[in-house]
């Protein structure tokens, strides 16, 4: 569990990037941050593995207190994949890049075969097992990245900016696997600008803007409510501006899925056809 | 950081800002050369606080304290070692004397960082580059420089990201022996060298992608000209050099001390 109090922070340059942000995060949800460039969404999850260490505030992870531990000790619960998949990668091949946080661990050898392998049968990487991380192509040093950190088998999942570079069929598979991993009971914080892709998944969705938290709730309730998803500086969801259009029908407005939104059409067709 | 922001260039007008920075090199490199001439307090003073009115007419005070105090360190380990080394070997010399003699020395650094904090802080890199090209610098060189001095702040902020990346992978900088914290940083040296050279690809890519070095005669929208105050921090310079030299060679500086007893 993540608990947020009151937190402040300043860079060395004088940036106030989070002002007073209170969150809670209950183990095994699944929490997505949005919000525009240089909302802070970043710099707070920066907080949850302690890189950061708050100016004021504080921020407790299972209770501990992120400023009383170091980063290594929180990184075994918290696991923070980062944006940029070029700013860590660095061995000479991808199962070495796997191993390099199990080694600083300090897991054994064996342990350390075990977790590779499960690694990278996870991410679908098993071919560019003895492959140079620097040759593949950028979503799939996006999912050697990502496979660098589950590897450890954090209980905390932050994913920053998943998305990014990713076609549509990796990005489902990428969809399926969070939710896997969700079902798992593992807690998955997923920040990132991809309001289809939240829209699908639909998880708690919390709006940042200017170093605050402006709103925190379902997805269904958050991304439909336009002044909100405009103040944020978010797109609506596709369905969500269909479903606008459809208000004046008598449809309901907060409509995300797909599926219950081809549910909602077929249903009044039928009735209409039926009343002919 | 934070000793960087004392080096850094502050874009803000004053009439220091203002200045050719050909004029401003001359100033710093007079400075030097008369700040290593001298071996007493007394010049040396002088030359500190000359350059105080020229902070405060730049507006730099608060970045120029930056690289004062961020210089203080390396300021009182130049004070420990002559004092050490004089009191050792030079046996013959009165303590006060001693003492003056090593506060000269620290004063000597203080005025070549503060002379170098005033450069870089009011001169844009831009400007550097232009006076560079007008001293007949050919401009692919000058072009490289200002390259170079712009995505230092690019790489810093890069390195930054790295290390994170890595400690959030549970990587301990800090810890181990000597040889284990020099491997601590090959995770950290590899992306950094990749993604720069990786950039200057792209860097080189884009600059041909929009006719870098199509025309063999290239013209400046900024042109730099020395103005009336260029002229008399020139002549200011050359006049502190002559009086320096003169100073130097035929008069007698008396300690510091002396004018007090």
């Amino acid at each position: 569990m993540i608990i947020v109090e009151n937190l402040y922070f300043t860079y060395p340059n004088g940036v106030e990037a989070l002002s007073g942000v209170n969150l809670r995060i209950e183990d095994g949800e699944f929490v997505a941050i949005m919000g525009q460039n240089g909302a802070g969404k970043t710099t707070l999850v920066k907080h949850m593995n302690g890189l950061l260490k708050p100016t004021r505030g504080r921020v407790l992870v299972d209770g501990i207190d992120t400023r009383r531990v170091s980063v290594a000790r929180l990184a075994r619960k918290v696991g923070l994949v980062f944006q940029n998949p070029d700013h860590q990668l660095f061995s000479e091949t991808v199962e070495e890049e796997i191993s390099f946080a199990l080694r600083n661990f300090g897991y054994d050898e064996k342990t350390i075969k075990e977790r590779v392998d499960w690694a990278l049968n996870m991410l679908n990487l098993e071919r560019y097992r003895r492959i140079s991380p620097f040759m593949l192509s950028g979503g799939e040093k996006k999912r050697v990245a990502l496979a660098s950190v589950l590897a450890w088998d954090p209980k905390i999942i932050i994913l920053d900016e998943p998305t990014i570079g990713q076609d549509y069929m990796q990005k489902e598979k990428l969809r399926q696997f969070i939710l896997q991993l969700n079902q798992q009971g593992k807690t998955i914080i997923v920040v990132t600008h991809d309001v289809e892709f939240v829209a699908e998944c639909n998880p708690r969705t919390i709006l940042m803007k200017q170093g605050k938290i402006i709103a925190s709730g379902e997805a269904e309730e958050i991304l439909t409510n336009e002044d909100l998803v405009r103040e944020a500086y978010v797109a609506l969801p596709e369905i969500a501006k269909l479903f606008k259009c459809l208000e004046e029908y008598g449809f309901p407005r907060n409509v995300i899925d797909v599926y219950e939104a081809a549910d909602l059409i077929y249903k009044r067709l039928r009735a209409g056809n039926e009343r002919i | 950081m934070s000793v960087f922001d004392g080096f850094k260039f502050r874009s803000i007008s004053s009439p220091i800002h203002q200045l050719d920075p050909r004029a401003k090199f001359v100033y710093v490199c007079v400075l030097f050369a008369v700040a290593v001439m001298f071996n007493n307090l007394i010049p040396l003073l002088i030359l500190f606080l000359i350059q105080i009115p020229i902070v405060f007419m730049a507006k730099v005070q608060k970045e120029w304290m930056r690289s004062m105090k961020g210089s203080a360190v390396f300021a009182i380990m130049i004070f420990a070692v002559n004092l050490l080394s004089l009191y050792f070997y030079a046996g013959h010399e009165t303590f006060t004397s001693i003492l003056e003699r090593s506060l000269a020395m620290t004063v000597r650094f203080i005025v070549l960082v503060q002379s170098f904090s005033i450069f870089f802080l009011t001169t844009s890199p831009d400007m550097l580059g232009l006076a560079l090209e007008q001293s007949g610098v050919p401009y692919e060189l000058c072009f490289a420089f200002t390259t170079a001095v712009r995505f230092v702040p690019v790489l810093a902020e890069e390195a930054q990201t790295i290390i994170d990346a890595q400690k959030a992978r549970g990587l301990e900088i800090e810890s181990g022996n000597f040889l284990r914290r020099i491997r601590n940083y090959i995770p950290i040296l590899i992306p950094l060298i990749v993604n720069a050279i990786r950039r200057s690809m792209e860097l080189a890519e884009t600059m041909e992608s929009r006719a870098w070095g199509a025309c063999k005669n290239r013209t400046n929208l900024y042109v730099l000209k020395i103005k009336t105050n260029d002229l008399l921090l020139i002549l200011f310079s050359l006049l502190l050099l002559t009086v320096s030299i003169y100073v130097s060679i035929h008069v007698h500086i008396p300690p510091l001390t002396s004018l007090f007893t």
